[in-house]
């Protein structure tokens, strides 16, 4: 076909308009959030105590962290979604959670503890922690990519990555209201754990599907 | 863009007319670095300017268009190159030097946008071929096929769609 008649075909379609990524992505997550909501409630539930446990503000501190993850992930991974976007300062934004939860590892430390640091650090659930937050995410895993691909980018592993940032934050805010260890030292170690492989499947995956 | 945005339709023409001979000459000069035949370049051409029509919604109307339009290319060279085995970098230089120099005329058509569009749906293939091969407008293609302006729109945007996701997948 002669580049003249595929640019005809081109201006003949001019007039439909895409909508940004950001709306698809918002879509997307609002589709996939109810499986992985039902897939929570359906196996593990939220805690018990969860109305007493809301007056412990490290438990509330879980949520702040994890749902800032999520938000940084997904600006930066929208930033991306622009081929000519640089990556430059976006990657200080995962500063924030970090930052959140070193200082409230800061701040349990100046409290008086009943338990030992090691105790609080290994917790009483580390294993469905490391299990939950990868299978939660899967779903927003998968809504995430899907609505990436409406996008651009120039680096589709690290796009990949982001989005599988965001969707363990958002699969470690369902896990958050379940899991009884408050401690930010466990939320540190533990669900950093459990993000790394979604991370992971996140940039292989982006490297497939998100090339331009 | 901003006027083809802005639904001109004719602005939007004009305007990838216009990148089109920049386009050619970069994908000359990559093919002839990495040491391929040059006379493939219409093929990378034609799958850039798809890409840059169902990806202009990424573009940031408050930013300068060439980076944007650059880096669409760019990636789309190396990406043509990368599949036919090797690897190159290519120089966003290459782009900013050609766009006000013409290229010579000598083209040779591409044969893989053609190739796909034989795959696609009958009646994706008929609206397509009747805007490209018959140069006949919406509303007489709509005429032509007995279909609503807006069936033949739809047509038009899946068929495209799916011509780019065949071609990247190839």
């Amino acid at each position: 076909m002669e580049t003249e008649q595929l640019i005809r075909i081109l201006a003949a379609d001019n007039r439909r308009r895409s909508p940004s990524v950001g709306q698809v992505l918002a879509v997307a997550l609002a589709a996939a959030f109810p499986v992985s909501l039902a897939l929570f409630l359906s196996t593990l539930g939220m805690r018990q105590d969860v109305m007493l446990a809301m007056h412990n503000p490290f438990f509330d501190l879980k949520f702040v962290v994890t749902l800032s993850l999520m938000i940084s992930a997904m600006a930066v991974g929208l930033h991306l979604s622009r081929p000519d976007a640089a990556l430059g300062g976006w990657v200080a934004l995962l500063f924030v959670p970090i930052v959140i939860l070193a200082i409230g590892i800061g701040w349990e430390t100046m409290l008086p503890q009943r338990l030992p640091m090691m105790v609080r650090l290994v917790g009483s659930n580390s294993m469905t922690c490391l299990l939950a937050i990868p299978l939660l995410s899967l779903p927003l895993l998968f809504a995430a990519l899907l609505a990436l691909r409406h996008g651009a980018t120039a680096r589709p592993v690290v796009s990949g990555a982001f989005a599988g940032l965001l969707s363990a934050g958002l699969a470690a805010t369902l896990y958050a209201s379940h899991c009884p260890d408050d401690s930010p030292l466990f939320v540190a170690t533990w669900y950093t754990m459990a993000t790394l492989p979604v991370t992971a499947i996140g940039a292989l995956a982006g490297a497939r599907i998100l090339r331009l | 863009m901003r006027a083809a945005n802005s639904g001109d339709d004719g602005s939007y023409h004009r305007l990838l007319k216009l990148i089109t001979p920049a386009l050619r000459a970069a994908a000359r000069k990559g093919l002839a670095r990495a040491g391929q035949p040059v006379d493939q370049s219409e093929d990378i051409v034609q799958d850039i300017l798809l890409a840059v029509h169902l990806k202009r919604h990424t573009w940031n109307p408050a930013a300068p268009f060439a980076p944007w339009l650059f880096a669409i290319a760019r990636n789309k060279l190396i990406d043509t190159l990368r599949r036919r085995g090797r690897r190159i970098f290519v120089d966003i230089d290459d782009f900013a030097e050609t766009i006000a120099s013409e290229p010579p005329a000598e083209v040779v058509p591409a044969g893989e946008v053609a190739l796909h569009l034989e795959a696609l749906p009958a009646r994706q293939r008929e609206v397509l071929q009747s805007i490209a091969v018959d140069n006949v407008s919406i509303k007489e293609t709509a005429l032509k096929l007995a279909m609503s302006e807006g069936a033949v729109r739809v047509a038009l945007h899946r068929g495209l769609a799916k011509l780019t996701d065949n071609l990247r997948d190839s």
